[in-house]
Parts: C-alpha cells; structure tokens; sequence
C-alpha cells in the first residue's frame, strides 16, 4: 500500500498534519505531531530514492486520472534526490526547532507556527513531486504564502517589512511564471510536463513559446534569488526566526533551482537555451552573483545577514552547472545543491544557537564566545570549511564538479572565477571564527554564557557530521545526480 | 614482525590521536599528561622505525581506506622520501615533546590542553602527508595540518597573534584552494589519476606554456615551501610559542611543502619530462633569488627567532633549487637536505627557546657573553649553525656536496654559484651571533643559568643527530638514492 502511494503520501501527509496541528492546544504537542509527520515524511523519501536510484521513474496518476487530463507524479532521480533533501532538512529542523521556538515565538502562535510550517513542507515537496507545470504554481503559492507568515514571526518589528517584501517579490515571480504557464497551454494544449516536453520541439521556433520561456525563467530566477533578483533574500533570512533562517536557506531556494532544471532540461529541451544568448547570460549573472555577493558578504556586520548573501553567491554556483548544460554541470548543480543545504543549515543552526544564548547575531557580539560555546564554535568551524570547499567536506566535492565541468568547456574564466569565489568565503567566514575565537575586545565578557543546550546542538551536528560523510562519500550525492543527468539530458554522451 | 606494515601505516597516524585523547583525560594531572605524551611520541617512533625495514627492502606497504568517488581513493603508500620524511618527524616529535613540557612549563602557559591536542593532530596530518598514496590524501593531509596549526600560530591570543594569523591562514589556505586544488584537478583533467607513479603521470599529457602554468600552479599552491614572494606566513607564525616554531615551522610544516613539491616533480612530472621539455628553468632562478634575498634580510633581523624563520625560507628554496637542478644526484642532496636542514633548524629553535626560557631575551644584541652562563645550549646552537652554513662534520655539509654534484653534472653554473654565495651569507649571519656568544664581553651581570633539564636534553639531542647524520649517513643515503634510482 504505501509503495503503490508512496509519491503522494509524501505530499499529503504534511498536508493533513497542518489543520490538525493548528487547533492543537499547546505548541509542545504541535511540535510533537509535526516532528512526527517531517520524519515519517523523511523515512518515505528514502525509500522513493531508494525505488528510483536505478534510474527507473515513477509515475503516479492522482485519483486514478491517467494524464494528460488527470494530475501525474513523475518521480525520477532528480527530484527524488531534491524532496529527500527537502524532507530530511525538515526532519532534522523540528528537532532543533523545538528549543528555538519556545524562545522566540509567542506561546500563543506557536501551535499556528508549526502549522505554517507543515504548509510550507507540503508546498516545497508537492513542487518537487509533481509532474504537472500547472501544478507546480500550486504548490509554489502554497509555499510562498506560509513562508511569508513564518518570516514575518520574527522578533524584530524589521520582520514585517522583510516578510513584505518578499511578499511583493514572490507575487510578481509567481505571477510571470503563471504567465509563461498560461501561454504554453494556449500552444500546446497541456500542462503535463512530460506531454509538453514533446510538444514543444515542433513549435520552438514560435515567438510565444519563446516569450512563455521568458517569463518562466524570470519568475523562478525571482524565486531562487538569481543575482539581481535577489533583493529579497538577505532581509527575509535576516530576520525570519532562528529555524525559519535553516529551513529557507536549505530548501526553498534549492526546490527552485530544481524547477529551473526541469522546466530547461525536461520541457523545453537545452536546445531551446543554446540557441538563444540565454546560456551566456546566466553564466554572466551567476559570475557577477558569486563576486558581487561575496564582496557584499565580506562587509556584512550580521552573520545572519553575511550567510544570507553567502547563500545568494552560492546559488551562483548552482546556476553555473545549468549554464553550461553539460552532464558534468548539471552533476555539479545537483550536487552542490544538496551539499550547499548541508552547509548552510548546519551553519545557520549554529547561529541560532548562539543567538539562543545572547540573543543577538551581530558579530561584533560575539567576541570571545568560543570558549564558551566550543561546540557550537567547532560546529561552525566545519560548516564554514565545507562553504570554503576544504577537502574532507561535502563543500570540496562540489568544488570539484564545479572546477571539472568548467575545465570541460574550456573556459578558464569561470574556473577562476569559482576559485575566487572561495578565497572570499575564507574572508567572510573567517570574519565569524576570529570574533569567536579572540576576545580583544574587553566591553562584555560572555561569561554568564553557557553552551547551547543539547536540542539545538545535536541537529547542529548531526548536519555537521553529514558535511564529513558526504565529503568522504559521494555515493548517494554524486551517484543519484549522475543517474538524473542520464534522464536529464537524455541526448548528450 | 607482529605486525603487518599496513596496520603498521595506520597506527603511524593513529598514535598521535590517541596521545591527544589521553591528554584530554589526563588534563587535571599534568605529570601523567606529559608523561603519557612522551610514551605515545616514543610509540610512534617505534612505529615508523618498524617500517622502515621493509622500505628499505624495496618494497612500498600500502592501505587504502576508503573511496570517495571512482578513481578518487583516500590511500596511503609508503616510498623512500616519504620514510624518510615520516623518520624526521617521528623521530623528532619525542625530542620535542620534552622540550615542549620544560618550555610550556617553565614559561607558565596558558591553554596548554588545546595546544597538545593541535600538536597532536598536526603531527598525525605530517605523518599523512609523508605516507600519503595519492595527490588526494596529500592535499587532505596538507590541509588539516593547515588549519590544526592556526590555534597554534595564534595560541598568544592577542592581537599579534590575530593579525599574525590572518598572514598565517590568508597564505597558506588560499595558495592551496586557490592554487593547489586547482592544479591536482587540471592533473585529474588531464590524466584521470591522481597516483604518485616513478617517472611521472603527467608525461605526454602536457607541454609548452600549460606545462609552464601547471608547474607555476604546483610550486605556488604549496605556500608552505615558502617560494618568495608567498613566503610571508613563515615569519608572521614566530609569534607562536617555541617548541611550535622549532618542530612545525622548521620541521613538519615547512617540510611538508618541500616534500610535496619534491614528491610532485619525482612522481607527478618526473624527471626526465621536465628535463625535455624544459619549462622549468625559470623555477631554479626564483628559487636562487628566494636563497640570496632571504639570506640579506636574515642578515638584518636582530630578533633571533625572525632571523631564524627567514634562514628557514633560504634553506627550503635550496631543496627546491636542488630538485629543478633536474639531476639524480642533486635530488638525493635535495631528500638528504630535508633531514639535514630539520636537525639543524631544530637545534637553533631549541636554543632560542631554551634563551628565552632562562634569560627572557629575544634578541640577538643581547646575547653578548651568554655562552659562558648557558654554555649546552650555545654549544648546540654553535653545532646548527655550522650545519646551516654546510660544513663538515655536520649534517649540512652532506646535502650541500650533493647538491653541488648534481649541479655540476648539469653544468648548472647560476646554481654553483647561488650555492656558493649563499653559503658566504649563511656564515655571514650565523657567525657573529656565535661570536658575541663566546667571544664577547657580557655587557651586564643578569645572573641567570642555563634552561630547565628537559630543554638542555632535547638540544643536546637534536644536535647530537646534526653530527650523527654526517658520520652515519647510510640508512637516510639509501633511501634518497632509491628515490631515482641512481646509486652515486
């Protein structure tokens, strides 16, 4: 039974735990259900990755509706890899979520907050699951609207106006990708994605179609934060709450990455892109994306703030791999996908836990709290070498894709380029080690400060620790994208 | 033999970590501690020497142990450098380790748990790099020993100590993320292994101005040989306490750059390739300039450890020089110079330490008389600088003789000639320092007496091995004559 329905039990099951845990009385029995429900999800999108690793492909009709008429699931590798992400982040968050929530969002919103939460879990997997273009907007909305009610939960009266603009920036991304959606069905005839993917080809040269993948590609550039789209992003990660921060920076952004590669890869094909200049203008955006936020990165005074512009420099990277629209790429856009999450939600969850304990993620504040804090501090030394790309870490495997695939194309710009890119993250994230390490400044000695407790410190480092086992094992990461890329890019060798 | 020598490779690295565990738990009994990091220091000695036998043998044990993607596997082989390498280290780490406990003691350090515990993960990254089967597990290792020396360099925690940090990790870490990794990936590209195979890898694969670029990725990607201009880290990191200076900044650290790159011309390039191709010229001329220049700003440095640290930066240019003379001589004088120029340098840092340690100078103006109230440790001192200079009967003077050999049968005149130049420098700054200590008048009384006993032992140790290796060189010849091949 759950085999036949394991695609969509994927979806429903935090669908239906987000009523039921908004009428929950207390937060504490929310967070219960909804843990239960984010690792039940979690054991479920294993074992769709486990169904698809082979490179077989699920296809899953909703209601027994065989498409193009009825809604299909169409899982293969690529988005099996993306929703075991997704759910994992989001299994390992409750956990965390548990002490960090109590601390920052009033008794009375928490049962609300954990159901936005689900929401937000169901829109993020339903886009990841779906095969259905239409039903993508769906769940995107889904996602976009809880997110904005979770961001604007932050402490800081600065969380309204970040959640608001998001707001307005999420509804204009929607609202082009809608666009480009609704001219495809008035060419083709159809929303499934797999039918549209052989319509399309005999219609390529059509200026609608043209102008349909315009606006798609800008309303999820929008989505992903692309560079200089990304205006959004570091307010919004800024001031969300603590694990609001860890679970946007390693999901959402990376479920719309995904879109980008489906609708490229599978709808309309790469001819579609290396035909026109827009190969060449992502490559541009995503080389000025990784040098100008990383700048902007360095002179941050927030870490929140600096890991924020770090993640908008990091998408870069992703976009590169797409750019190239090669197999060795596009391996190197998945991979560094699921490692960036690694990455950047072990090291948000570490400053979580440091604002846990002082309340504020002003690095100046942290002088010295090291000592103090040493696992915590260890944990965001590791997290930071995985964003530097040291080897050992998942972040050096990413590299390493990155660096071959540019090497392939022979262009030696953007190998630079992604190598300059990480001698600025040692800058910005050295920033963060030295005012842990030192204590030169002598205003407010830490020495109230305790370590954070053990809920927030065991996720922080069972994500540590995955930053180890996937630096050393690339089996699941680079065998599972390169099993994708196969169905991705069917035509290439 | 108990047991077999891959078990043997693990334990090498192994046994630093388990010292550092048990410095963890013995931490509130400090003479248990530092008893047991000297038992674990000799454990580890023991170790290497046990393998040394079968090195020596002509046979290279080696142990993989896990694969990171296909083709890609973290291994570890042991040839003849890197036993002689991993000797050095073992065999200096006890010396060491004594030193370490009369100097942090009697200098009253703070946080001296942290410091064993990065020593001890230091010393088991060397002992990677030294074993390291692949150009992979080299760069892991050579990282880690990166990032575990920081808190070391930085252990003052000060502001010197963070700005002489940031000189220490800017360098050394983006030299080899933004260099290194860079060229083991082109390497990859190129050959689609990463395998220290004799003869080289790369032959056929690369020529013309890609060779000259990938050779200039290699030799400033290890920032830790300390080629000018990326030689600034290696001054910056004296701020760090003696006994880091004496066994990682003139040992383990800096060596590890010259051995990699030795390790990468030999089995990556090989020899034979450069020499055809002839692209790497350019690299004996700036490894002659780092010589000379190095040398005239250690002529100026009144601060013995700076003056020190910059004879350091000469003296590994002359393994580079050595190894880009292209010739299988010079490479033994270049293997055999990594041995010599560890016990010398040694020496000298333990002496410096033992002078601050009893009479709190750091200067080399002050020294003036100092061999008459410290007269072990100016006699040691006297013993490693001679060695630096590269006379007989020490241990510098052997490197030296092959290194001229090689040169010579390369008819390689610039690097005779920087040879000898360098050598009137060396004795130039090394001279007066042993001169005011003899010779001169003491200008004041300030009544202290020689170091505390593990310090004068440690010294008289290191530099009882500088003579050693001159009159007993056979098993350190052997084994940089099997790196070619060529039996002199």
């Amino acid at each position: 039974m759950i085999d036949t329905h394991l695609s969509l039990l994927i979806v429903v099951l935090p669908l239906l735990a987000a009523p039921l845990v908004a009428i929950l009385p207390s937060g504490r029995f929310a967070w219960g259900v909804s843990s239960v429900v984010a690792a039940a999800t979690f054991v479920l999108a294993w074992m769709q990755l486990v169904n698809v690793s082979t490179g077989n492909i699920i296809s899953y009709e909703l209601g027994g509706w065989a498409p193009p008429w009825g809604i299909e699931y169409r899982i293969d590798a690529a988005n099996a890899l993306v929703a075991l992400i997704v759910a994992g982040i989001a299994a390992i968050t409750l956990p965390y979520a548990l002490r960090s929530v109590e601390q920052e969002i009033p008794t009375r919103q928490q049962p609300l907050f954990y159901s936005a939460f689900m929401l937000c879990l169901t829109g993020l997997l339903g886009i990841t699951q779906t095969g259905d273009i239409f039903n993508v907007f769906v769940f995107l909305e889904i996602s976009s609207l809880s997110t904005y009610a979770l961001i604007s939960l932050g402490r800081k009266r600065q969380a309204l106006t970040a959640a608001y603009q998001y707001l307005i920036m999420g509804t204009i991304g929607a609202t082009f990708f809608l666009i480009g959606v609704g001219l495809l069905y008035a060419m083709t005839g159809t929303l499934n994605m797999n039918d549209l993917s052989q319509r399309i080809p005999d219609l390529v040269e059509h200026r609608t179609i043209q102008t349909a993948f315009a606006f798609i590609m800008v309303g999820f550039a929008l989505k992903l934060a692309l560079f200089p789209l990304h205006l959004w992003l570091p307010n919004a990660y800024t001031y969300a709450p603590s694990v609001i921060t860890v679970f946007l920076a390693s999901t959402a952004t990376k479920v719309a990455v995904y879109v980008m590669l489906r609708v490229i890869f599978t709808v309309f094909g790469f001819s579609v892109i290396e035909d026109t200049p827009t190969d060449e203008l992502f490559l541009l955006l995503c080389v000025a994306g990784i040098l100008i936020m990383s700048f902007y990165a360095i002179n941050q005074r927030d870490s929140k703030r600096l890991l924020a512009y770090s993640s908008v420099a990091q998408i870069g990277y992703m976009m590169l791999g797409i750019g190239f629209g090669s197999m060795l790429g596009v391996t190197a856009t998945l991979v560094h996908l699921f490692n960036h999450a690694l990455m950047k939600g072990a090291l948000f969850m570490a400053i979580g836990a440091i604002v846990y304990r002082i309340g504020s993620s002003r690095i100046d504040d942290f002088a010295g709290l090291g000592k103090q804090m040493p696992w915590t501090f260890a944990a965001i030394i590791i997290g930071g070498l995985s964003l530097i790309g040291v080897p050992g870490t998942a972040g050096f495997i990413s590299k390493w894709y990155l660096v071959l695939a540019a090497m392939e194309q022979q262009n030696w710009l953007i190998v630079a380029v992604i190598l300059i890119g990480s001698l600025m993250a040692i800058v910005y994230v050295w920033k963060i080690i030295e005012a842990l390490y030192f204590n030169t400044a002598t205003e407010q000695p830490h020495t109230a400060v305790k370590e954070a407790p053990l809920m927030l410190l065991i996720p922080t480092w069972v994500l540590v620790l995955a930053n180890i086992y996937f630096g050393l094992n690339t089996e699941l990461t680079v065998g599972t994208a390169e099993t994708a890329v196969k169905l991705l890019l069917p035509g290439a060798n | 033999m108990g047991m077999a020598s891959e078990q043997l490779i693990i334990l090498a690295m192994l046994l630093p970590l388990v010292g550092a565990v048990l410095i963890v738990v013995f931490d509130k009994q400090p003479n248990l501690r530092d008893s047991l990091s000297v038992i674990t220091s000799l454990a580890l000695l023991a170790t290497v020497l046990s393998l040394l036998p079968i090195v020596l043998a002509g046979d290279q044990p080696s142990v993989m142990l896990l694969e990171i993607a296909p083709g890609l596997p973290i291994k570890f082989e042991l040839e003849p450098l890197g036993m002689l390498f991993a000797c050095v280290a073992a065999l200096l780490w006890p010396v060491n380790t004594l030193y370490s406990i009369g100097y942090m003691r009697g200098n009253n350090e703070q946080h001296q748990t942290r410091f064993y515990i990065c020593f001890a993960i230091a010393l088991c990254s060397t002992m990677g790099i030294a074993m390291a089967g692949n150009l992979l597990t080299l760069f892991i290792c050579y990282e880690i020993l990166t990032l575990s020396t920081y808190p070391l360099v930085t252990h003052k925690g000060d502001e010197a100590a963070l700005k002489a940090g940031r000189v220490y990790l800017g360098i050394l870490l983006s030299t080899s993320i933004g260099l290194f990794m860079l060229a083991i990936l082109w390497t990859w590209y190129l050959t689609g292994t990463l395998d220290f195979k004799a003869g080289g890898i790369l032959a056929g694969n690369v020529a013309g101005p890609e060779l000259i670029i990938l050779l200039f990725l290699y030799i400033y990607g290890i920032g830790k040989a300390a080629l000018m201009p990326m030689h600034r880290w290696l001054p910056a990191a004296m701020v760090a306490p003696t006994p880091v200076s004496a066994l990682l900044h003139a040992v383990a650290v800096v060596k590890a750059g010259v051995f990699s790159i030795v390790k990468i011309v030999v089995y990556i390039f090989g020899l034979d390739m450069l020499k055809l191709s002839a692209g790497a010229d350019w690299i004996l001329w700036l490894a002659g300039l780092t010589i000379l220049i190095a040398s005239m700003i250690a002529l100026r440095q009144d601060n013995l450890k700076r003056r020190l640290a910059y004879s350091t930066i000469s003296q590994l240019s002359y393994v580079i020089l050595a190894v880009f003379i292209l010739a299988p001589l010079s490479t033994v004088g270049a293997a055999l110079h990594i041995a010599a120029h560890a016990f010398g340098k040694i020496t000298l840092f333990f002496a410096a330490g033992s002078i601050y340690t009893a009479a709190h100078k750091t200067n080399i103006s002050q020294l003036n008389g100092i061999g008459y109230r410290m007269p072990w440790t100016m006699t040691a001192f006297s013993i490693g600088a001679i060695s630096m200079i590269g006379l007989p009967p020490t241990a510098g003077f052997l490197s030296k003789w092959y290194m001229l050999m090689g040169a010579f049968q390369e008819q390689q005149v610039i690097a005779v000639l920087v040879i000898i130049a360098s050598t009137l420098l060396n004795a130039a700054y090394f001279i007066p320092i042993i001169y005011a200590a003899w010779i001169k008048q003491p200008d004041q009384d300030s009544g202290h007496g020689e170091a505390p006993w593990p310090i004068v032992i440690a010294l008289m140790i290191t530099a009882s091995l500088t003579l050693a290796l001159f009159f007993f060189p056979e098993v350190p010849l052997q084994l940089a004559t099997s790196l070619t091949g060529v039996h002199p």
